[in-house]
């Protein structure tokens, strides 16, 4: 049995195709029931993705089995499903579930609800000893890829570098107020992210209150016009800023002493809306579009270097992932090896059970003892060995085929 | 023979702090390397410790560099509490090293012997150092997570576009566990000054009680400080000065209370 993948994804295949082919988590764990018929089974199925991953003996029938219930997913015929399908076995397909385990194959690199969906998708799937250790290897990775690497914390945009630097000043978001200025997109955006990682909006301040009102009911949030937010903004831990306003719109006097409660100011607007001299004031952080884009470009700088670094992990744990297996396919040999010692070992002990005499009970076991231990010091080098060369023999082996 | 134990416990204490420096330049494995060493390294020491603990008769660190093998192992053992998540590898980087240093200095000066001679059964004594060096660890540890706050409060206030780069722990995480750290100290404290008040009639009042008295007074004025009135950055300051007032005592005490 070998591992093996028939699958679509975001790189090669279009919304329209990969939404019918989509499954919820029911229908994925009555698919991959129906796909391991003979064998294993486990579908993941994402925005982003669909991939069947089977361990079958018949890999070939195995693949012409998950090529046609994708088809049958997506109501049209396997031939039209053909330009977006992936197919790919040995360690190419365990390379490739490491590498969407650790967020490397994600539209945003290193975002982290994948590993979540990879452990669903597991918890659900119809495993057998193959895919179990392969799942749990997979996860290993994606835990592995995050505390060994920045790659998770690599902001692409502003707005996700507003985000990472209010998770760097309280930790986790869950119960963080958000106030944002200015009802437009920009801002709103990052609210959204900030929203996403836990925060609460508390309220929206704007110049025409209908548009405040409008977002503040989007985000769950109250609006409050612009003339007070002075006094709203006390209650807030992270102001976001991004009107059009040709003026200061929070100045240094509307920030009241926060009393060891530190306050990150996201000022998104040029020109821009929050006094610098904000920054001043202590447990007071304020960020400008200039600052934010800083970090972008020095994270962008380091994510290259992370993502090798991602990469590199995946790839040695693929090789040890194979290594397993290789020394998995020869426990069947080293079991009748030593099955067949042992049979050696008893039948000689009772050819000498005439010569040795009335044995006590302790003298019968150090004498068991004895032989076992020769049996088993005698058999060790061969087993390891055995592995040795099934592990080489791997390493020689096949190409993996890749297809689609 | 359970002194050499030391030598596993300085390897892997000294694996830490190397192994540390070299994730602080580069992320990655040295980093769960370094965990690895201090793991290792503490349970080495616990080891020893129980050892000597076992072959003396009565509380076995009442040298100096006896009390220092202790202080090192309640150091270690308070950063490992949370230490060995990835976000505080840079704490390891100051603590490592200056715990593989003091108990090279300690093997050294003797540290590491079972002296049955001068172990100590007076029940107040014990408690009273015990506790203090306790006391001084945690407060030790606080001083680190201090020092790691402003640093982080600087980087944050001067916006360097690097900063999540550093993998640093969120600003907050760190204030939570300074405070945290200084309030379990300070009932420690407090349980040691107890114990050397009652020893009180029999010794008399030295200048190491009122100097812990002080400690005691200026970490509470610390926990106030933080939590009645806000005063972040000064409590993490005040946490810094408290590092050497727990110097002096630390140095105090194994000087006057131990042989």
């Amino acid at each position: 049995m070998n591992v093996l993948l028939v699958g679509t994804s975001h790189r090669l295949a279009p919304v329209e195709v990969r939404e019918r082919v989509a499954v919820d988590a029911d229908g994925a764990a009555e698919l991959a029931g129906r796909l391991a018929t003979d064998g294993e089974a486990v579908c993941l199925s994402t925005c982003n993705r669909t991939e069947l991953y089977l361990a079958a003996p018949d890999g070939a029938a195995a693949v012409h089995r998950a090529t046609a219930a994708l088809a049958e997913l997506g109501g049209v015929p396997a031939e039209e499903l053909e330009p977006y399908l992936y197919r790919l076995e040995h360690e190419a397909a365990v390379v490739h579930l490491f590498r969407v385990a650790a967020g490397l194959d994600s539209l945003v690199p290193g975002e982290g609800e994948i590993l979540g969906q990879v452990r669903t998708a597991y918890e659900q799937g119809a495993v057998g000893p193959l895919l179990d250790r392969l799942f749990r290897d997979a996860l290993h990775t994606g835990k592995r890829v995050r505390t060994e690497t920045a790659i998770a914390e690599s902001p692409g945009t502003t707005s996700s570098a507003a985000a990472a630097l209010a998770a760097q000043v309280f930790g986790d978001l869950g119960g963080s107020r958000i106030a944002i200025v200015g009802a437009g997109e920009i801002g709103a955006l990052a609210a959204r992210r900030l929203i996403k990682r836990g925060a609460e909006l508390t309220f929206v301040a704007n110049r025409t209150e209908e548009r405040a009102q409008l977002l503040a009911d989007e985000l769950g949030g109250t609006s409050v016009p612009l003339a007070r937010i002075a006094d709203a903004i006390g209650a807030a831990d992270i102001v976001v800023s991004s009107t059009s306003s040709a003026d200061y719109v929070v100045t240094r006097q509307d920030v009241a002493d926060r009393r060891g409660r530190p306050l990150l100011l996201i000022d998104l607007a040029v020109p821009r809306d929050l006094d610098p001299a904000i920054n001043e004031l202590p447990d007071c952080y304020l960020y400008d579009i200039d600052d934010l884009e800083a970090v972008v470009q020095e994270t962008l700088a380091g994510r290259e270097a992370e993502f090798a670094k991602a990469e590199a992990i995946a790839v040695s744990e693929a090789a040890r992932f194979r290594d397993w297996l290789a020394t998995r396919e020869v426990v069947p040999a080293i079991a009748s090896l030593r099955e067949r010692a042992e049979q050696i070992r008893r039948g000689e002990l009772a050819k000498a059970s005439g010569w040795l005499g009335e044995l006590s009970d302790r003298e019968r076991d150090a004498v068991e003892s004895l032989t076992s231990q020769i049996v088993n010091k005698l058999l060790h080098e061969p087993i390891v060995r055995l592995k040795e060369a099934a592990v080489a023999q791997e390493h020689h082996g096949p190409e993996n085929r890749v297809e689609g | 023979m359970a002194e050499q134990l030391v030598w596993p416990v300085l390897f892997a204490y000294g694996e830490a702090a190397i192994a540390y420096a070299g994730n602080a330049r580069s992320p990655g494995s040295l980093g769960r390397l370094a965990t690895w060493g201090v793991r290792i390294g503490w349970l080495a020491q616990t080891a020893l410790l129980v050892a000597q603990a076992m072959r003396a008769d009565g509380f076995p660190w009442t040298t100096w560099a006896g009390s220092l093998n202790l202080f090192v192992w309640l150091v270690v053992g308070a950063y490992l509490i949370w230490g060995c998540s990835p976000r505080f590898r840079l704490l390891g980087l100051a603590v490592m090293p200056v715990a593989a240093a003091l108990l090279a200095v300690s093997y050294v000066a003797g540290g590491m012997e079972t002296a049955t001679a001068t172990a100590s059964h007076d029940v107040l004594l014990v408690g009273h150092i015990a506790f203090a060096l306790a006391a001084f660890a945690g407060f030790t540890v606080a001083a680190g997570l201090a020092a790691l706050e402003l640093w982080e409060e600087r980087l944050l206030k001067r916006r360097r576009a690097g900063i999540l780069q550093l993998r640093l722990p969120s600003l907050m995480t760190l204030d939570q566990l300074t405070v945290a750290t200084i309030a379990v100290s300070l009932g420690a404290l407090t349980v040691a000054l107890l114990a050397g008040v009652a020893r009180m009639p029999g010794h008399g009042f030295d200048l190491l009680i009122g100097g812990a008295v002080g400690a005691w007074l200026l970490y509470a004025a610390i926990l106030y400080l933080r939590l009645r009135t806000g005063r972040r950055a000064l409590a993490a300051r005040l946490a810094l000065v408290g590092l050497a007032v727990v110097f002096f005592l630390q140095l105090g005490l194994m000087l006057t209370h131990v042989a």
